[in-house]
Order: C-alpha cells, then structure tokens, then sequence
C-alpha cells in the first residue's frame, strides 16, 4: 500500500493556529480564538490516528517524508528536513496529539476569564508544533530543532504571567538549565558527524549493524552527552531544578508540558538512539542510576511539599526517573509504556488539580484544602483514578508499567537487583505521598475557611473524565503485547516473558508495598492528623532538609551561579566594557580633538597664508603635469608602465 | 652706419622672450600677494597677474595669427574693470566695518 | 629697433612690478602699476595689437588705476604697517612661486615652433577685431555689458553709506 500520510501537516497545522491567533487573536473574539486553538491539534490528531489506522491495515514501517529541498549542503555534511513514522514516533505522536488536543479543551475552561486568552492559546499551539517535528524527526538537527522549540515554548508558558517576578524567573531558569543541557545534546551531535558523518538515525543505526565489534570508547562519550541533554529536558539530576519551579506557569501548562510531553522528549531521545546506547553499557549503567537516584530523590523531597503542584512536579521528576531506569536496563519498550501510562495519569492529577485550585479562587496550599470530596464528586474521583495508577494498583494503568520497569531492573544482575530495590523504595513513597495529598485535599475537615468551593465547568470536567478512563484502562494493552508491536523500532531487547512465576511475585511484593504507602498515609493524615507535625519535631533536621530541598538551588546558586555572575562583571564590565570599550571610545575622542586642533591652525582666516597654500598647490599641480615622470623614475630604476602602451 | 648696429636694429625678437617676461610678471604678482601687508597693494598685485596673462595671449596671437587671442585680451580687460570696481567697493566697505587696512587683521567672516 | 624697444620697454616693465613690491606707501605702488601698464601697452604695439594697446592705456591705465588711486587717497590709506606675518606665506609661498617661475620658464624655453616677432606689417587691424567681435561673439560681447552693469550695481550697493551698517568698530 502506498499511500500519502502528509505527515507534514501534523506540525504545520498547529503552527497556522500559532501563527494565526498570534497574529490576529487580539483582535478577534474570544470563541474564534477558541475555535482555531482547538481546531488544529484536532486536525493533526486526525491526520495521526489516519497514519494509525493506515499502520495497522498493513503500511510498512518506517515511513520517511523527506522534503525535496534539501536544508543543508555543505561539503560532506547533508541535512534533510526529514519525518519519519515508526512504531515509536507513532505512539509518541498519539500520546502528545490526543492528550495535548484534551487538555487544549480543558485550557477553554480553564483560561476563560483570563487576560491573554489569545497569548496562551498561540504559545500552546506554537509548543504542538515543535513537539511533533521533535517526535518526526529522522535527523538529530531536526530533533534539535523541536527540541529547543519546546524550550522556547516551555519558557513563554511558564512566563505567562509575566507581570509576575517569579513566573519571569521561573521561565528564565527552565530555558537557561535546558540550555545547559543542549550543550550536551549539541556536542553529542558533533561527535556523532565526526564518527558517522550523519545525522539520520537511520543511517547511524545501519552504520552500527555492519560493524558489530564496535562498542564503547567514543560511543560512550556520545551517549553520555546525548544523556547530559536528555536530563536537561527531562528533569532529572542533576538538571532538574527547573521543573519544580515550572509551576509558577499556569495548570493546563504543568499538565501539557511539564508532565505529559515535553519532559518526556529526553526519554524518547533515547529511546530513539537506542542503537548507540545498546553498544555502550557503561552508557546505559549510568542512564539507570541516574533514573533510578532521581526517582528516591525526587520522592523523599515531594514527602514534605505543600503546595499541590510541587507535590506533583516532584512527582513527575520521580516517574521520569523510572523511565530513565527502564531505558537503562535497555528495557525500552517498557520505559515508553510507561511514559504513556504517565502521561495519561499526570496529566489527570494535573488537571484536576487545577480543578481543585479553580474551585477554591487560587489556593494551593494543601494545609488549607480538606472536605472537598463532597462538594467536588468528579474531581474526587476521577483523581482518585489517577492516584490509584500512579501508587501502581492492579488494574490500573499505573500497574503494568511500573511493574515491567521494576522486572526487567531485577533481572539485570546484582546491580539491577539494587536499581529494584531503590524502585521499590520509592514506589512505597509514591503511595505515601500521592494518598497524602489525596486525603489532605478531599477528605478530613474543610480547611479552606470562607471559599465557596464549587465545580468546574463541564469543558474541564469532560477532559478529566476521559483521562481518568485512560487512566484505568491504559495499561490494559500489556506490556508484552505493547513491546513487540514496538520492537522493530526499540530493539528487540524488550521485555523477556521468562520467568513468568518471578514476575507475578515482583508485581505483588509492589501492589504490597503500594498498600503499606497508603496505610501509613491514612495513619498520618487520616486517624492521627497531628503525627506528621510531630514527626517533623521529632526529626528537625531531616525534615528541613527535605522542605528546602536538600539546598539543591542554594547549592547551585553559591558555587556556580555566583562565581559566574562576579567573573562575568569582573571581566565583561570591568574589563571589556569601561576598559576596552570605554577606553577605545575616550581614545577615539582624543584622537579627533587633536587632529582637529591640529588643522584648526591651518584655518586661520589669514589671507596671506591662505595665498601662499595656494600656490603651493598650483606648484604642486604644474610639477605633476610636466615633470616627465617615467624617465625621472627611471633613473632611479622604478619602472613604471603607463596604460596604452 | 656700423654693421653690427645695422645689423642690431632688424634683429627680430624670439617670442619666447616675451613668453618669459609675461611669467615673470605674473610670479612677481604672486610674490606681491604674498609679501604686501596693505588690502589694495594686495589687490594691485591681482591686476599685475592679470597683465602678465594678457600679454602671454597677444604673444601666442601674433604667433598664430590669431583675433581671438586678442578679443580674449579685451574680455579680460572688462572683467577686470568690473572686478576692480567691485574689488574696491568691497575694500571700502570693509574699511568702514574695521578701519585698518592691514591684510593680516583683518582675519575674521564675520565683519 | 624692435629688439632695442623691447628690451627697454620690458626693462621697465619688470622694473615697475618689483618697484611695486618694493615700496611701502601704496600710492608709489599704484603709480609703478601704471608704469608697468604703459609699458605692457607698448609692448602689445610691437606684436601688432594696436587696439589693445589703446584699450590698454584707456581701460587699465586710465580708468581702473584711476580708481585705485581715488580708493587710496579716500582710505587715506598710510604707509604699511609692520604687522605679525604669515609663517606660510614665506615658508611655502616663496619656493611654491620659484617653483612656478622655474617650471614655466623650463616649458617656455624647451618649446619648439615659437616664432619671432618683428616690425612687420601684420598689425591686426581693429577692423578684422570688430568684424570678429561683433559677428561670431556677439552674445560675449553684449554678456559682457550686462557683467558691467551688475558691477555697478553691486559697487553702489556695497560701498554706500546704509541705514546704521558699515561704522567702524561696529
């Protein structure tokens, strides 16, 4: 079958809707802003579900659309804008399609009394359309280029509110750590020209079969940087400073952004790459602590948060851990499986979250949440679908993927079994901290004084009730059925279905551990609501740790941001600015006044002297004419040739 | 009469001597503008120019047989009375505005 | 005699013009320009230019000298005072003149084809000069009459007496 599935209309819809309310939503009216905002993500989702439904009535895979003018041409080094469709750009672009085009209906209800309507609305379309040229991408450069759009993207959101200081810096921070990052993807990008000559994944990857010997040595150093990129985007230490602060961005954002796509793109990455991690264990070994540390970490800290976006964004960093672990057990499938169990899930707890927030007028401060079940029926339970999949229960969504995460880490020798054990500990504090949050918000006495909670408009609730269905029914698929329909694009590598009694075991030793989060959750801020506060006196030191956040940001700030910041003014505005610039300039002017003071002399208004130059120049005329120049030079042996001769 | 002094009297004159006395009066009126401190001496001086490039044209007429050198001569001589009026009444106007005469004090646009 | 009339007259000539720079009352050295003019008048009669020698001594002699001399003594124009010099003028001036004088000189005696004036009978009549002047210049020759005018006018225009303009030390 042969057919045309205009893969490039897939971004380039989202970017007519960028470009038109961008340039016109000021001026229209708000439900035409409304209209085009949706009416493209709808358009891409249909022309994906069209390559969905084409894939699985038999087109071939990979499918390539190569623009036929070409990008770059330079010497060696050629560069197409090139989309390709396989299994795992497919289900990428179902995931960042269909929930970005549901949490679009959402931001209708959502964003509607709000100043900027068409701002927002354009900035969303605008990260779409880098989203899907990142997930299309067959080149690095390409993917490079959707990478940083989703960087751009990520940072206008967040900024949204932009009168804000702190939405300002916040936007800043998230754009100059993601940077740090790309520096990382970019030198990855280098070398990969120098080893292969070429960026198409494809090509690498055939590169790397007809030289099987080849592992190692410089390919590590590529993975490692092409790693330093993915932890930038994808919030994981040690560049995860970002996402925590992201939240200043508004609800719909957190959801779309910071937990459902764009931080799933350093996972995708390497997922994409897997050809060149493959070859490189160490590589992978470091991919897996890396996930796996993040995930403890991130979870310790989300313990103690507040506000109920932290919580949820120390959560994203956690569950972005585990899909690190799974790619690093080169357990690829499974770790995609998760990012879209995660993202159906995420997206929800975000949403309804913002649900939450909307009801109460603004709070988001869990300590003055509380008794909301009865009056918020649909926010309650849809989110209660969403915590049961994310502490990891049978049957939801939550389940399938973490578990197969969690088997393939402990089937990878003494090491995986300790990468298992740190997976375990923190699922056990997922459930803690997920149930913490969902017994402070919903249940127990109202906390929240005069607010007249009421809920949201039906626009908001039917994007949380098809979330929540997802969230439940996400995982259903089954990770085996999912690997191997994935494996032609991940590596056959994926799951191994062996040791079929092992696994269940492993599956209830988690639900088990799920269980005893939520135990001692219900303890702490059900029947004993004054144990957490006496817990924290108990352990002073540990629990300041935990709120500061291991004074990660200070850290940060005192060895690098501050010895920057003085070298930078020390050299740029001292030296370079007043003495350089500043002294060139002053030169400058001297150097004309004297000139100037100089020649004013010769100015004089004196008649005479002004005669006397005159003749001088009349002198000078008459020697140039008629002194015979060619044998006067002659003589001193320059020989000059006049033209015509 | 003496040969010699026969033959002195029909001896004719190379025009290159007038030639040379026509730029030698015109470097000596250059030399005048340049030493002669006092505003008309300075503008005589400009006549003596003048009059050392007329007498170079009637040389080259009376070589070619040429009128027109000699109506060159004739406009030269208007132009000149025209400027000497002008000249002059710039002259006196300047007197009357600074009341010195001395070409190197008087050394400034504005009068 | 035309070699003996040359070099006298010539002599006074150039006698005139550096008696010119020489004097310091700038009547002396009107009246050496005069000198020199009547002499230059002489010397256009010996190349033949009868016309021009008169226009000479009416024109330049007798009206514009007139009129430099009626300038001095209404300026009451005293000897030249000693003033501060120009620097330029005697550092640059005088070589930029030799140099001039030399070049010329150079090119004058170096030409070829220069000719010889003697008494002859090839003075141009002022006949030949109108019939030239008054067909083919015309239009320079009634140009020039409108040139004069302007002359005029701007000498009165500039010299007059105006209404609180042209008081000394103003």
């Amino acid at each position: 079958m042969n057919a045309n599935l205009h893969l490039w209309l897939i971004p380039l819809l989202p970017f007519a809707g960028f470009v038109l309310n961008g340039t016109l939503g000021r001026r229209l009216p708000q439900w035409l802003v409304s209209a085009i905002a949706l009416l493209m993500p709808l358009a891409a989702l249909a022309v994906v579900f069209n390559a969905f439904t084409a894939t699985a009535a038999g087109l071939p895979l990979p499918y390539v659309e190569t623009c036929p003018i070409a990008w770059i041409n330079a010497g060696t080094l050629h560069v197409n804008f090139s989309f390709v469709l396989d299994q795992l750009s497919l289900v990428m672009l179902l995931v960042v399609t269909g929930v970005g085009f549901l949490i679009h209906i959402y931001s209708v209800g959502y964003m509607a009394h709000e100043e900027g309507y068409w701002r927002f609305f354009s900035y969303m379309n605008l990260f779409m359309f880098f989203m899907t040229v990142l997930v299309l991408a067959g080149n690095a450069l390409v993917m490079f280029v959707g990478w940083e759009g989703v960087g751009l993207a990520s940072y206008l959101l967040i900024g949204f509110y932009f009168q804000r200081d702190s939405a300002a810096d916040a936007g800043k921070k998230a754009f100059i750590v993601n940077r740090i990052g790309d520096f990382g993807f970019l030198i990855g990008m280098f070398l990969l020209l120098a080893n292969f000559g070429t960026l198409t994944f494809s090509e690498i990857a055939a590169k790397l079969t007809t030289s099987p010997a080849w592992t190692g040595g410089i390919l590590t150093v590529i993975c490692l940087c092409l790693l330093l990129g993915a932890t930038g985007k994808s919030a994981q230490l040690p560049l995860y400073i970002w996402l925590p602060d992201a939240m200043e961005g508004p609800t719909p954002v957190s959801a779309l952004i910071h937990a459902a796509t764009m931080v799933t793109a350093g996972v995708y990455m390497i997922a994409r790459t897997h050809a060149l991690f493959d070859r490189s264990p160490f590589a992978l070994t470091v991919v897996a602590i890396v996930g796996a540390a993040t995930a403890l970490f991130a979870a310790t800290i989300g313990l103690v948060q507040n506000d109920i976006k932290r919580v949820l964004a120390y959560s994203t960093i956690s569950q972005l851990g585990y899909m690190f672990l799974g790619c690093g057990v080169a357990a690829y499938s499974a770790a995609i499986f998760h990012l879209m169990t995660h993202a159906f899930f995420k997206a929800l707890l975000f949403l309804a979250a913002g649900s939450v927030i909307h009801a109460l007028g603004g709070e988001q401060d869990l300590r003055k949440m509380g008794g909301l079940r009865k009056k918020l029926p649909i926010t309650f339970w849809t989110m209660t679908a969403a915590v049961f999949a994310i502490a990891g229960f049978f049957p939801f969504a939550g389940f399938f993927s973490k578990d197969a995460i969690l088997y393939a880490a402990f089937l990878q020798g003494t090491s995986g079994k300790v990468l298992w054990f740190v997976g375990l500990l923190t699922a056990l504090l997922t459930a803690f901290y997920m149930f913490r949050l969902w017994y402070l918000t919903f249940l127990g006495e109202s906390r929240s004084g005069d607010a007249h909670p009421h809920e949201s408009p039906w626009s908001m609730l039917g994007t949380l009730v098809v979330l929540a269905l997802l969230s439940v029914g996400g995982g259903w698929i089954g990770i085996e059925r999912f690997a191997a329909w994935l494996a032609p694009s991940t590596g056959a590598r994926a799951v191994e279905a062996g040791n079929q009694q092992l696994e269940v075991l492993l599956s209830i030793l988690a639900v088990a551990v799920a269980l005893l989060g939520w135990y001692v959750a219900d303890r702490f801020y059900c029947r004993r609501p004054e144990s957490p506060g006496q817990l924290a006196a108990a352990l002073p030191a540990g629990y300041q740790l935990l709120a500061h956040k291991y004074f990660v940001d200070e850290i940060y700030t005192w060895t690098i941001v501050k010895p920057l910041l003085a070298l930078s003014r020390l050299f740029l505005e001292w030296v370079v600015d007043m003495a350089v610039l500043g002294g060139l300039a002053w030169l400058l002017a001297r150097v004309a006044r004297l000139a100037g003071a100089i020649l004013q002399r010769w100015q004089s208004g004196n008649l005479r002297s002004y005669a006397a130059w005159l003749a001088f120049g009349a002198a000078a005329l008459l020697i140039f004419v008629f002194v015979p120049w060619t044998t006067f030079l002659a003589g001193f042996g320059i020989h000059l040739s006049m033209a015509g001769q | 009469m003496n040969p010699t002094y026969a033959h002195m009297l029909q001896q004719e004159v190379p025009l290159a001597w007038y030639l040379l006395l026509s730029a030698a009066l015109f470097c000596l009126g250059v030399l005048g503008f340049l030493i002669k401190r006092n505003l008309i001496t300075v503008f005589m001086s400009i006549e003596l120019m003048l009059n050392g490039v007329n007498l170079s044209f009637v040389t080259f007429a009376h070589q070619w047989h040429a009128v027109k050198g000699q109506i060159f001569v004739f406009f030269v001589m208007v132009v000149a009375a025209a400027e000497a009026a002008v000249g002059l009444a710039i002259i006196i106007a300047i007197f009357r505005a600074r009341a010195t005469l001395a070409v190197d004090r008087i050394d400034l646009m504005k009068l | 005699m035309h070699l003996i009339l040359f070099i006298v007259f010539a002599g006074l000539c150039l006698a005139g013009a550096v008696n010119l720079l020489l004097q310091s009352h700038p009547i002396s050295s009107a009246l050496s320009l005069i000198v020199v003019m009547v002499s230059l008048a002489v010397l256009y009669l010996l190349l033949g230019a009868e016309f021009l020698a008169a226009a000479q001594v009416i024109v330049y002699a007798g009206a514009i000298m007139v009129l430099f001399t009626f300038v001095v003594m209404l300026l009451n124009a005293g000897r030249e005072e000693r003033t501060r010099g120009s620097y330029a003028a005697r550092l640059v001036g005088f070589p930029a003149v030799a140099v001039i004088l030399g070049i010329i000189a150079t090119v004058i005696l170096k030409a070829q084809g220069l000719g010889s004036a003697g008494l002859r009978d090839d003075i141009t009549s002022t006949q030949e000069l109108s019939a030239v002047l008054f067909t083919k210049l015309l239009l320079p020759f009634e140009v020039t009459s409108v040139l004069i005018l302007i002359a005029i006018l701007g000498a009165v225009a500039l010299a007059r007496h105006g209404d609180g303009e042209g008081t000394p030390g103003k």
